[in-house]
């Protein structure tokens, strides 16, 4: 806790570069990046914007992410994506399993960070608890819903047809402005437990969880591309999350009506799946539920003669 | 005295006698208003349009063409009728009716079948085998569902209906089509505005008078009909909560573009260019079967019509030179024969989209095949066309066609297939053929479409969901699936 209380002074006194107190040791600030590909780089453009805590003083410089990182993204998710979908259920399974242990055992770095963000004490932890219990909700339904939601079809001909749901691909995500952790974990989620890859932009205004959220995707055995994080604007990345022609769906969490309307006119020029989880109390256990993960299926029906 | 038998000739190639359907006992107006409150109504708009028969480019029927203040009348009627009537009414009930829809249209398949061959320009032996007799199993299927809607959405026992269904559909299916939209609609509590394509109303208003028969309450069904602006009505109107429209790529994206910030629900079913994958292991008399009947079914006029062959190299030889044998046996001709294979074009408009595109694929470097048969002088043809020398690049292999033209490539592994079969924007179907299971597993499981027929082609159920992935659409029509772009679930 002392070594992190230092650097918050620190930073307070003009990110950390003049100004230290002679009794305590020189902390070491953290660079906040983006998490493309599975690498942590700087955003191309080299633009950021502060973040304030409630007295107005600067905690960190964010990247601005610019539409050029977000391509990369895209181009990450792509390829990311066959080998995604194409690990076997169970492992997919454990992999989400595994970014919850992780998270777990980060969980004093990651109340530090939603605090410093403003949230109270006991608030963070309960978002922070929240937050690791639903990827393990996630985290089991990944070897389920196939069998919830496929079906056998009794066909009239002598055919053996059968119904079942696969990614709809690469997904990009807007996630919630609020619960900068909880938020975009529960929209992440559905999405990779379902076998896409993403790219998601965070929380503006609470985007520290998020970055320490990737590195901890980052340890956990999420191949790079299946999670592409990204902070910034989102007025000026929207258009282009929704309008990407390599991308197959958009998940946007906010309610602004115009920007919705915008966004959804974009999603049609490659017929892209236009998903709004909107209405939800990320905090609330309704927010959670194997139709989420359908939102982002596509249910293949196969057939085959029966005969010798 | 007998008369002395013909010698046998086994010289000169037999010809089949002419084996037509009867038209005596179809009863077709001379016009039809527009279906509202299962009544025929004359059009508001005072317009009316003339629908053909495109074999012989004959009148058929005057039609009512449905302005804004039809469509707005037939939405008032649906959301009446849902509100006072259907919403409330016991799902078992409700279930009741659609059955009789089913037996009705049953018992009434043979006139079906003939309207829809005429208006339409498929083949009697298609329209009596397939589109009608699928038509009613559709409502069949979905009547039952309508009272057992709680076991078809897991941990969500309150399923509710949207309200006022508007459905678009299109040319090549038209009955077949509507009973895919208004079966899972009624089933699940919703009202319904119908539009069908402009070319071929008939069945649907044939349609109508079976609701009306069956004594649906006024208002639940209505259809009117009209062209791209009727359309255009029913999905920007306020009073609609949900569209689901079939049809090309380019409207679907100007539906989902016009749906923006609106709220309203919808399902997109539109083009597609299906990869149909022939192995060189397949059985390959089989496999070239399944060829013709992927993409001269309906004179190619399919969604899912198969039409990018790709085939392994070691056989490619053997199977073009079977293809070109094959469809010199076709018999091109009146709709209404039933040796007939290949009918008419739909419209004139869909034969110059053919001869344009196929142009461009000449133009392109392609090699282009067609059998010698001869056409009829009168109404809308077109010759079952092979295309060989194109590439990834033609347009003829990017753009679908909508007609009997098939693009023909070759490939040497199961991942180069994959990619090319991959490679566009669409993701309606698929065909894999190989008698090597466990490829088909791998095929089937690697190609971005909804529906992949391994070792067939062209098969359809109503419990079998289909839709697409990509550009081809989204929602899924048929099954377990087909309810839910008919319920909220929130």
């Amino acid at each position: 806790m002392n070594t992190i209380e230092s650097k918050t002074k620190i930073i307070k006194s003009g990110n950390g570069m003049n100004s230290e107190k002679k009794t305590s040791r020189l902390s070491i600030p953290k660079t906040y990046k983006l998490y493309i590909n599975g690498k942590f780089p700087r955003t191309e453009s080299g633009r950021y914007y502060k973040l304030h805590d409630k007295e107005g003083n600067v905690i960190a410089n964010i990247c601005r992410a610019s539409r050029k990182d977000f391509r990369d993204a895209v181009a990450a998710a792509r390829k990311a994506l066959s080998e995604w979908a194409k690990k076997s259920a169970y492992n997919r399974s454990q992999i989400l399993y595994r970014i919850a242990e992780t998270l777990e055992g980060r969980k004093m770095q990651l109340i530090e960070s939603l605090m410093k963000e403003g949230t109270t004490a006991s608030e963070a932890e309960t978002e922070f608890n929240l937050s690791v219990d639903r990827l393990v909700y996630y985290a089991g339904w990944c070897d389920k819903y196939h069998q919830v939601f496929s079906s056998v079809n009794p066909t009239e001909g002598s055919y053996f047809n059968f119904s079942f749901p696969e990614p709809t691909g690469v997904v990009s995500i807007v996630a919630p402005e609020h619960n900068g952790l909880l938020g975009l974990i529960s929209v992440m989620a559905p999405c990779i437990a379902g076998g896409n890859t993403c790219i998601v932009l965070v929380s503006q205004q609470h985007p520290l969880t998020a970055i320490d959220f990737a590195e901890v995707i980052h340890a956990s055995d999420v191949p790079g591309g299946v999670i592409s994080i990204l902070t910034g604007f989102k007025n000026e990345l929207l258009s282009h999350f929704a309008s990407h022609m390599d991308v197959n769906a958009i998940v946007y969490t906010h309610h602004e009506k115009e920007e919705l309307k915008k966004m959804e006119e974009q999603a049609s020029v490659n017929v892209k799946r236009a998903i709004t989880w909107n209405k939800f109390n990320w905090k609330d256990s309704s927010a959670q539920n194997p139709y989420l993960i359908m939102d982002l299926q596509e249910i293949k029906t196969t057939w085959h003669p029966v005969g010798i | 005295m007998a008369k002395k038998p013909k010698p046998l000739d086994f010289h000169s190639k037999w010809s089949y006698a002419p084996a037509p359907e009867s038209t005596d006992h179809v009863e077709l107006k001379k016009s039809y208003g527009l279906f509202i409150n299962n009544e025929f109504t004359e059009p508001l708009s005072g317009k009316y349009f003339e629908t053909i028969n495109p074999a012989r480019e004959t009148k058929l029927a005057d039609i009512a063409e449905a302005g804004q203040a039809d469509v707005d009348r037939a939405v008032k009627a649906a959301r009446k009728a849902y509100d006072d009537v259907w919403y409330g009414m016991p799902a078992s009930e409700r279930g009741k009716y659609i059955y009789r829809i089913a037996r009705i249209m049953q018992e009434r398949a043979r006139e079906l079948a003939v309207i829809e061959s005429m208006n339409g320009g498929k083949p009697i032996r298609e329209s009596r085998d397939l589109d009608v007799p699928l038509a009613a199993a559709h409502f069949f299927y979905y009547a039952g569902w309508a009272d057992k809607l709680q076991f078809a959405f897991p941990g969500k026992p309150g399923v509710k209906s949207l309200g006022v269904a508007g459905q678009i559909i299109p040319w090549n299916f038209p009955l077949l089509m509507a009973a895919w939209k208004v079966a899972p609609a009624l089933a699940a509590g919703n009202t319904v505005v119908l539009k069908p394509a402009e070319t071929t109303p008939l069945t649907a208003l044939k349609l109508a008078e079976i609701i009306r028969d069956a004594d649906l309450p006024p208002g639940v069904v209505n259809i009117v009909t009209g062209a791209g602006a009727t359309g255009a009505a029913i999905v920007n109107h306020s009073g609609i909560d949900k569209v689901a429209f079939t049809g090309s790529t380019e409207v679907g994206k100007i539906i989902q573009k016009a749906l923006a910030g609106t709220g309203k629900k919808y399902t997109l079913e539109l083009g597609g260019k299906a990869a149909n994958i022939i192995f060189a292991d397949a059985t390959i008399d089989q496999a070239v079967e399944g060829i013709v009947n992927g993409i001269f079914f309906n004179q190619g006029h399919v969604c899912c019509a198969g039409s990018r062959l790709f085939v392994q190299e070691p056989v490619a030889d053997l199977v073009i030179r079977k293809l070109k044998d094959r469809i010199e046996t076709l018999i091109i001709g009146d709709p209404l024969d039933k040796n007939t294979d290949i009918g008419a074009i739909n419209s004139k408009d869909q034969l110059g989209k053919i001869k344009r595109l196929v142009k461009i694929g000449i133009d392109e470097g392609g090699t282009c095949y067609q059998p010698s048969c001869s056409l009829p002088s009168k109404g809308f043809w077109y010759r079952p066309t092979l295309f060989t020398d194109v590439t990834q690049a033609s347009r003829i292999v990017q753009e679908e066609i909508f007609g009997p033209v098939l693009s023909i490539q070759t490939f040497r592994t199961v991942e180069e297939v994959i990619e090319k079969a991959n490679n566009i924007p669409y993701g309606l179907s698929g065909g894999v053929w190989t008698d090597k299971g466990s490829k088909i597993f791998k095929v089937s499981s690697q190609l971005r479409a909804g529906v992949v027929w391994a070792n067939t082609y062209n098969k359809f159920d109503p419990t079998s969901p289909f839709g697409g992935y990509k550009e081809s659409g989204m929602g899924r029509e048929g099954g377990l699936h087909g309810l839910s772009p008919y319920v909220n679930l929130n």
